[in-house]
């Protein structure tokens, strides 16, 4: 095959296209991000909770950004338990102090990693959280233990502001 | 297509034919040439036309009262239950007719399967009426979600979730979905709209579905190509329209049953729950017509796979006509498709029996060996059924089973497949 020479009139099919393909992705994009989160959504990022009035042994559930968020106030059992279990028994693993530097403060997003639901309170296998939807099992630091989701319970980004009080977000 | 040339009969009628031919197109629906031997079968594509006028009709009058907000849905809901005139049978009406509409299109569905309706040349009619049953799906989703209960806003968050099983952009993209860092507002403003636009959407398919139907002509019991118009075929109307509006009685009564007598039985007790995005109902399942996905979703014990299993589970029906190599279409004479097929139907059920009860034990079990057999029967045993099976013979013509013992048999066959004979 002859090489074909380059022509004006291609320069100008090539041109226009690239040129008509840049407007259409300028003009489609904001029809799409107006879905993302908007201005007044993303304001609410952060929650603080007076957390004085949780006895060991119980779990409160607090709204941020619209999900729950469980903090749990361990006891000594249950910390000894959660640094009990041997990282190779884990699907996702990940230490206990890592997930709780005060061992004492769970706080986690109340959220199923499987498909979004609200696991119970001291239920299923591993004396943890149990999600009724898809049945998994979470042990007492909220990790995956048993069932679909695929990995822990996430720990959001949080702070203690002081000894009563925590910063979500 | 067999149309003659038509030419109205008034001044006026020939006049307005020649600008716009409407006129045609409606002695094209009149003369239609169908099957004589079509049965009951067939008469729910007539019956899911009615279907999609009622909820659009339906669904527009409740428009009118209905506010999409997060703190409003759930009481406009009540309001119009409690205080718009006729406004409790118009929302059952409307609720119910999801359920009777998805009733309806399974029947059809299944109609294919069994008579082979899917095969060549009628792919493309099958395809669009996937696709018209995947934008059913999303409607029926989305219009669960507006009156804001339990069921509504858990069953949202567990769908829109399918999608974080994506890789890398998962996340990204249930945020893009929801608007927000939950389902909230926006995504309640947003279902509402899209909810209100698909109905239309599934309107324009109807059309092509028809269309593409107009042109090879309806498949019948027996799975034979008819010549038409013939000895073989009657006009659609009026033959086919009686027909099918008896059939659209008979459907009605039973709607009107469930509309007047069990108005909530299809529909779940959680549901007049406002939704709360603290508390997740202990058990959470979706509208009966679904089931059967979700109990595919469940079997499997991974995020990802489970939701590619349930995706495929559709989509596999897209790919059937290729899938099913067999060339006789109609079950009739497939003596062991005819039993595979009520295996699937069997198989079908107690996925969607499964599928409602928790996801555990021996349900557990049942659901996956029910969910490898469901992909066991499209994957393998369709495909290799077609070179396997020893087929029945097939009649030539509707018409020669009926005759086939009297001296006019040579009459009664087809013409031109006699000429092929000889």
């Amino acid at each position: 095959m002859s090489k074909k020479k380059t022509e004006r009139r291609d320069f100008l099919f090539t041109a226009t296209a690239a040129v008509g393909a840049v407007g259409v992705g300028a003009t489609v994009w904001p029809m799409i991000d107006q879905m993302n989160p908007d201005a007044s959504v993303k304001a609410l990022a952060s929650t603080e909770v007076d957390v004085s009035s949780v006895n060991p042994g119980k779990t409160i559930t607090v709204l941020w950004r619209g999900k729950p968020v469980f903090i749990r106030r361990r006891t000594q059992d249950e910390i000894n338990e959660a640094k009990a279990v041997k990282l190779k028994d884990l699907k996702h693993p990940e230490k206990d102090e890592d997930r709780a530097k005060n061992p004492e403060w769970l706080v986690m997003l109340g959220v199923c990693t499987h498909l979004g639901c609200v696991p119970l309170d001291q239920k299923g296998d591993y004396n943890g959280w149990f999600c009724p939807c898809h049945g998994s099992h979470y042990d007492i630091s909220g990790r995956i233990r048993k069932g679909p989701a695929p990995t822990n319970m996430e720990i959001p980004k949080y702070e203690f502001v002081n000894a009563n009080t925590i910063k979500i977000g | 297509m067999s149309d003659h040339e038509y030419t109205p009969k008034s001044n006026f009628g020939k006049w307005f034919n020649d600008r716009l031919p409407l006129l045609t197109l409606a002695n094209h629906l009149t003369d239609y040439p169908t099957p004589k031997n079509l049965n009951y079968w067939w008469t729910f594509g007539g019956i899911l036309t009615f279907c999609l006028v009622t909820q659009i009709v339906t669904g527009l009058v409740l428009a009118m009262h209905y506010i999409a907000h997060a703190d409003m849905a759930f009481d406009s809901v009540e309001h119009i239950m409690r205080d718009v005139n006729y406004g409790w049978l118009i929302r059952y009406i409307h609720a119910n007719g999801a359920s009777m509409f998805f009733l309806a299109v399974y029947i059809h569905i299944f109609r294919s399967l069994f008579y082979g309706s899917y095969k060549a040349p009628r792919e493309i009619i099958w395809i669009i009426g996937i696709i018209i049953y995947l934008l059913m799906m999303a409607a029926a989703f989305m219009g669960y979600v507006l009156p804001w209960g339990q069921m509504s806003f858990w069953g949202a968050t567990v769908i829109t979730n399918l999608f974080s099983a994506i890789p890398l952009v998962g996340e990204g993209i249930v945020t893009w979905l929801w608007g927000g860092y939950s389902v909230d507002n926006p995504t309640l403003t947003r279902f509402f709209t899209l909810h209100y636009l698909i109905p239309f959407l599934i309107l324009g398919l109807v059309v092509l579905h028809i269309w593409a139907l107009h042109v090879p002509g309806n498949n019948n019991p027996i799975g034979i190509d008819v010549k038409k118009p013939s000895k073989d075929t009657v006009p659609f109307h009026p033959y086919i329209v009686i027909k099918d509006a008896f059939a659209l009685l008979m459907f009605m009564i039973v709607f009107a049953f469930f509309v007047f007598y069990t108005p909530n039985i299809l529909g779940h007790a959680d549901n007049y729950i406002e939704a709360n995005p603290l508390v997740t109902p202990a058990h959470i399942v979706p509208e009966w017509y679904l089931l059967p996905f979700y109990a595919i979703l469940r079997s499997v014990p991974d995020k990802l796979m489970g939701v590619i299993a349930m995706l495929s589970a559709i989509f596999i029906l897209a790919a059937l006509p290729w899938l099913d190599t067999s060339k006789i279409r109609s079950a009739v004479f497939r003596p062991l498709y005819r039993q595979f097929y009520w295996i699937l139907v069997a198989d079908v059920l107690i996925l969607g029996y499964v599928g409602a009860m928790p996801a555990e034990g021996l349900y557990l079990l049942i659901a996956r060996v029910a969910t490898a057999y469901y992909f066991l029967h499209f994957l393998i045993i369709l495909p290799i059924l077609g070179f396997k099976e020893r087929t029945l013979p097939v009649p030539l013509s509707i018409t020669e089973p009926v005759l086939g013992g009297s001296s006019n048999l040579a009459a009664a066959r087809d013409d031109s497949r006699l000429e092929k004979l000889k």
